[in-house]
């Protein structure tokens, strides 16, 4: 079976700069990749080569399969849900009707039932009237998910789902995650929390200057020597009675960073 | 449909009272006449005069209405207008030039100069939307084009040839339905049809539109294809509400928020109540300029932005909770 996204090669040029190099990666049904690497290190750009929103120098883009470049906008919506980073909302739609434009292209009454089953998933079934520009943040972002959730799309693609999110909040967010790729999503999702992203993800992409790392379970992609190269850190994953934990601290000589 | 229904009622009240009432006082008696006979004297007033006026206003606060709403729904902006994209300016441009010319006598000559402008500007924001994804970069370029058009008509006012152009340009500019017949509707019902359908086509992008551009291109819809029919349609309105009655201001702008709160701020149906919204105040606007005793009868958009600045600075007032990012 098809991976339902795969990037072969990948490079990216953004103004410039080479953002993405070289990346290859693929995500498959009913798991979780995460993504993880310091701020500027291509997380976005690579989440973006795979959606083709990119365009690509080099290398290739696949959705369950097919080339991204070669689908309609129909057809890639079929196969590939986006939560982008940016999280303003022009204007104050109740929380159902922002949910509901995950399924825009469906009929309205669908659309509506798929929203609603989105919000109560995400545990904000009561505040489903209620206008997105009224609620708390962390609200608001389960809301953003929930429109994710109801594009139904095979594979789910987060860029920082839990960026700005309470503890509680961020788990929530991933328990959703969890949930989605137990019924069979691929989920592709960037993480700035190492403990998070190591508790939650299957598998994890350890970006640095637009390269894909390190790839792999969580404790091998994690080594002391990734950390040290993608984020400059001197640690690693330390298990504790509550789970496993990244511990870490800044390394006292910070490697140079190429191509930054 | 409620909201729908209430303003429907609310214009057709106003397009009765705008008809029933003038500045020429009229007796039972002669409203009886005008009824039973059309071809009356007073039948005249009300059916030749007064009845192509009042629906003229009418069908120019629609378009500036639903104009308003797409541009403020496609640029996801609260404060753009009809004018934003620079359409307004070039219509009027056209126009004034050809006052200024001197080619303003044949009838419909000035009405298709405004159409023109208003495409050619049209067409070139449309053009650029199809590139550009964001929406500020579009509203520079709209910056850009209105100071343009804004340039060009003042132009035209420095190399005016006597005072008396420059006063029939500056009265033109100011805006009025009066003398409109019912040609002119008929004119105009060609680009306010097909302007309002790429309206109704682009509609489904407005809501989108509200999680930003990223969320958009993955939505499944045509998005560029959507945004030019958004402009192009909104350009067609524009240059047809400039052509018949001027340049008129803050009815685009105001319309759109007046009828929000009804629709739960949801831009794909903000459109038509806008349109109800946008002729309900214009026909009265136009009504206050009749009916308001001044030497000179006031142009209408002078009526529309003495009383639509305070009022559109107490619904900003009471707005602004909302619109805080």
């Amino acid at each position: 079976m098809n991976p339902a996204a795969e990037l072969v090669g990948a490079s990216v040029t953004l103004g410039g700069r080479a953002a993405l190099r070289e990346a290859s990666l693929a995500v498959a049904a009913g798991e979780i990749v995460g993504v993880v690497g310091a701020n500027g290190a291509g997380k976005t750009t690579l989440l973006r080569a795979v959606l083709g929103l990119a365009r690509l120098d080099a290398g290739a883009a696949r959705l369950g399969g097919r080339l991204v470049g070669e689908l309609t906008e129909l057809q890639r919506a079929g196969l590939a849900g986006y939560l982008p980073q940016e999280r303003r909302v022009a204007w104050n739609m109740p929380a159902w009707r922002i949910a509901s434009l995950g399924a825009a292209s469906r009929a309205p009454r669908d659309a509506r039932g798929l929203a609603l089953a989105a919000l109560e998933e995400m545990g904000l079934a009561e505040l489903a009237e209620r206008g997105v520009r009224d609620m708390s943040g962390g609200e608001r972002a389960r809301v953003l998910i929930a429109r994710l959730f109801a594009t139904q799309a095979p594979l789910l693609v987060a860029d920082e789902p839990t960026a700005g999110l309470d503890p509680d909040a961020s788990l929530r967010i991933m328990d959703a995650l969890r949930q989605r790729a137990a019924q069979g999503a691929a989920v592709l999702a960037t993480l700035h929390d190492l403990t998070l992203a190591a508790r939650g993800c299957d598998r994890l992409a350890v970006m640095s200057a637009g390269r894909v790392i390190a790839l792999g379970t969580p404790a091998a992609a994690l080594s002391a020597m990734v950390l040290g190269e993608a984020f400059a850190l001197e640690g690693g994953l330390v298990d504790t009675p509550a789970g496993r934990v990244v511990a870490a601290r800044r390394a006292p000589q910070v490697p140079e960073r190429t191509g930054l | 449909m409620r909201l729908l229904a209430i303003l429907a009622l609310a214009l057709l009240a106003s397009l009765v009272l705008a008809v029933i009432f003038g500045e020429t006082g009229l007796s039972g008696a002669q409203y009886a006449a005008a009824f039973a006979d059309p071809g009356s004297a007073p039948g005249e007033i009300l059916w030749d005069l007064r009845a192509p006026r009042v629906v003229a206003a009418a069908l120019v606060g629609a378009e500036l209405g639903l104009a308003g709403a797409v541009m403020q729904g496609l640029l996801r902006n609260p404060l753009a207008d009809p004018g934003v994209l620079g359409v307004s300016a070039f219509a009027a441009f056209g126009a004034a030039g050809v006052i200024a010319l001197d080619l303003a006598g044949p009838p419909g000559v000035v009405e298709a100069a405004a159409m023109t402008g208003a495409l050619a500007a049209g067409a070139v924001v449309a053009v650029l939307a199809s590139y550009l994804r964001e929406p500020e970069t579009l509203v520079l370029f709209g910056v850009a084009l209105s100071a343009m058009g804004g340039a060009l008509t003042a132009l035209v006012f420095n190399l005016s040839p006597s005072p008396v152009t420059t006063s029939e340009v500056m009265n033109w500019l100011l805006g009025s339905a009066a003398g409109r017949g019912w040609n002119d509707i008929a004119l105009a019902a060609l680009p306010t049809v097909a302007g309002a359908a790429l309206c109704a086509y682009a509609a489904r992008c407005l809501a989108m539109l509200t999680l930003g551009e990223e969320t958009a291109a993955l939505s499944g819809l045509a998005m560029a294809r959507l945004r030019v029919a958004a402009v192009a349609g909104a350009a067609l309105l524009t240059g047809a509400a400039v052509a018949m009655a001027g340049v008129i201001g803050f009815v685009g702008l105001a319309a759109p928020h007046l009828v929000r709160g009804g629709v739960s701020d949801d831009p794909a149906r903000t459109l038509a109540p806008s349109a109800l919204a946008g002729a309900l105040l214009l026909v009265l606007a136009d009504l206050a300029a009749r009916m308001i005793p001044t030497e000179q009868e006031l142009r209408l958009g002078v009526v529309t932005a003495l009383f639509g600045a305070p009022l559109f600075a107490a619904l900003a007032w009471r707005a602004s909770r909302s619109w805080r990012a």
